[in-house]
């Protein structure tokens, strides 16, 4: 067992991103993300990696779109208002079927909003985040050690699959302090013979482009990625269920709500009603199957986000309107504490307990 | 029998999509025949826009990359910093990407001085949209967008590029060529050359301007536009080397 060391959730990603083999960041200042620049600000530099301060977060995406294609490791970050300032490199990576690894640090919105933890972003994220038909591997670590193994799952992902990986956490994971152990197996990086290095006049030029201008030839590309999302979902959903086997509630609950709705649901164990929890680690693929079998005996679902309901959507499709699905919500940097999760498990139980 | 004229082996064997009498094709060439004789070709990575030039990717037998609009320079800015000592990075820009919606990347680039080479056409028109008012149109000039002629009260003046970046301390090398003539055609392979030179080197960012024509567009014949160039394009965005660092310092 190595040894943990305490850090905060933004310098775990920071780390993970170092241990695996991601040397060239490019980020905007913007809160609640900012240790991660700064952490690579201070390392970045001492171990032969690149780090910049872009001028905006659209030159940080594009910045992150040639290193990509040059076929290296590379990430940025930033906070909901960044997030959509790179939407349309997100859009691009996707058509041009680049790697990379993006954190949003969520804040509320909409607009410039505030400072403060939210997960409204949900929709932006799992539906791709800029235009055209795509999406991103969008995982959402619950705690501080999930943020450094995602981190690596992520860039894994993003090279396996030729697309972008989104850590989507929010302000609290990314603020709060846990033990984390950064001794993390990292996979041996996979060959790129797409990526534009150079020919050294040993091969035809590679392009990298996302333009296409016959729609026959689009259509089929769209297919082709279709086909490989198809691909993602069965292969790569990741989940965990916690005493959801008899439960007659179910919550879902992903990132800081998560932890939140553990307690709730403890708690109303104690008081009797049989409640559980399916907390989605991938949030695109999400994890329908674990939703469908716990309709088989649930009674109802109930989704505890950060926001006006947004996973909540996704939660209703999965279980087939086998069951109601309730929401429990804090919206604008509020967090719903476990009694107000309690109290709603007790309100679907029929109110007593 | 000797070979007098073939084409540069940095160029593709595909047809061109350029209208007759745009000068693309020029600057292509010029471009290649420079990566040639530098004997770069096999680690350049070329950068192409969102324009009429878009499909450069196409053209250039070297790695190439297509960008968002204006974001040529970021892009060329991440793969130049992927490996500085190997890779040879240049972008290959219109005015609409680069003057008006690449604006702040084409400055932070310089400001850096980023270790790259841009080419910049200036035809002071959107060409590949249908012939749309650009950053660079000239004031009265007829576009689809300003059908009575620019107007400075309403859409203010052209942008210099090379007389705005030249303020900056950044950029190691600005210079403003065209095309209209052999002669002019030579002056530019020299500043192409040069800008290319200079990254290699591991000088810092080299932007040449070359004023272009677009008769499509502007509604004339090739010969037309060339001679438009001089009589109108010239007086306004002069030729010439705005920033030479180097040169500057040697002087010195």
């Amino acid at each position: 067992m190595a040894d943990k060391i305490l850090m905060k959730g933004n310098e775990a990603i920071a780390e993970a991103a170092i241990v695996a083999g991601c040397r060239h960041y490019f980020g905007y200042p913007i809160t609640p993300q900012t240790e991660i620049a700064a952490y690579m600000a201070k390392k970045m530099p001492k171990i032969g990696g690149v780090f910049l301060q872009a001028e905006s977060e659209i030159a940080a995406i594009n910045m992150v779109y040639g290193v990509a294609s040059a076929g290296k490791r590379v990430m940025t970050s930033s906070s909901s208002p960044g997030v959509s300032l790179k939407g349309e490199g997100l859009s691009y990576l996707a058509g041009s079927d680049l790697p990379s690894l993006i954190v949003n640090v969520q804040r509320g919105g909409p607009g410039l909003g505030g400072i403060q933890p939210s997960q409204s972003d949900y929709f932006q994220s799992t539906r791709g985040g800029g235009h055209g038909d795509y999406h991103m591997i969008v995982l959402a670590p619950a705690s501080v050690q999930e943020m450094a193994e995602l981190t690596v799952k992520g860039f894994e992902l993003a090279d396996t699959y030729r697309m972008t990986s989104m850590i989507l956490a929010d302000g609290t994971m990314g603020q709060m302090m846990e033990p984390v152990s950064l001794d993390i197996e990292v996979k041996p990086m996979i060959d790129k013979p797409w990526a534009t290095t150079g020919t050294k006049m040993a091969r035809k030029h590679n392009i990298v482009n996302s333009l296409s201008l016959v729609p026959e030839e689009l259509e089929q590309l769209n297919f082709a990625r279709y086909e490989r999302y198809r691909t993602i979902e069965e292969n790569e959903t990741m989940f965990e269920e916690y005493l959801v086997e008899d439960a007659d509630i179910v919550l879902a609950a992903f990132g800081i709500a998560a932890r939140v709705s553990k307690n709730a649901v403890d708690e109303a164990r104690k008081r009797g009603i049989k409640a559980g929890l399916i907390r989605p680690i991938t949030l695109w693929p999400f994890p329908k199957a674990p939703f469908m079998a716990a309709a088989e005996h649930a009674k109802a679902f109930l989704s505890v986000e950060l926001n006006m309901g947004q996973m909540i959507e996704d939660v209703q499709l999965a279980t087939g309107c086998k069951a109601p699905v309730y929401l429990c919500n804090r919206a604008g940097g509020m967090i719903p504490d476990p009694k107000q999760v309690l109290q709603s498990i007790i309100n679907i139980n029929g109110g007593e307990n | 029998m000797a070979v007098v004229f073939d084409k540069p082996h940095a160029l593709t064997d595909v047809p061109l999509h350029y209208c007759p009498g745009c000068t693309h094709g020029i600057v292509h060439r010029l471009v290649a025949e420079v990566i040639d004789e530098l004997g770069i070709e096999g680690r350049t990575i070329g950068i192409a826009p969102v324009g009429c030039s878009v499909m450069a990717y196409n053209y250039f037998n070297c790695d190439m990359i297509e960008a968002a609009h204006g974001r040529a320079p970021a892009v060329a800015t991440g793969v130049k910093r992927a490996d500085p000592e190997n890779h040879i990075v240049f972008t290959y820009q219109g005015d609409g990407d680069l003057a008006s919606i690449g604006m702040a990347e084409t400055v932070h680039a310089a400001a850096r001085n980023e270790n790259i080479t841009v080419i910049f056409i200036n035809n002071a028109i959107y060409g590949m949209t249908g012939g749309q008012m650009a950053p660079t149109s000239l004031i009265g000039q007829v576009t689809q967008t300003s059908p009575y002629g620019r107007d400075a009260s309403l859409c203010g003046y052209p942008i210099k590029v090379c007389e705005m970046l030249s303020e900056l301390v950044g950029p190691e090398y600005l210079e403003r060529v065209t095309v209209n003539s052999v002669k002019n055609i030579r002056a530019a392979k020299k500043a192409i050359k040069k800008a290319f030179q200079n990254q290699i080197d591991g000088k810092g960012f080299s932007l040449v301007e070359v004023v272009s024509s677009c008769p499509t567009n502007w509604g004339m014949t090739p010969k037309q536009a060339l001679e438009w160039i001089d009589s109108d394009m010239l007086p306004y965005y002069p030729l010439g080397v705005y920033k030479d660092r180097s040169a500057e310092k040697e002087g010195d």
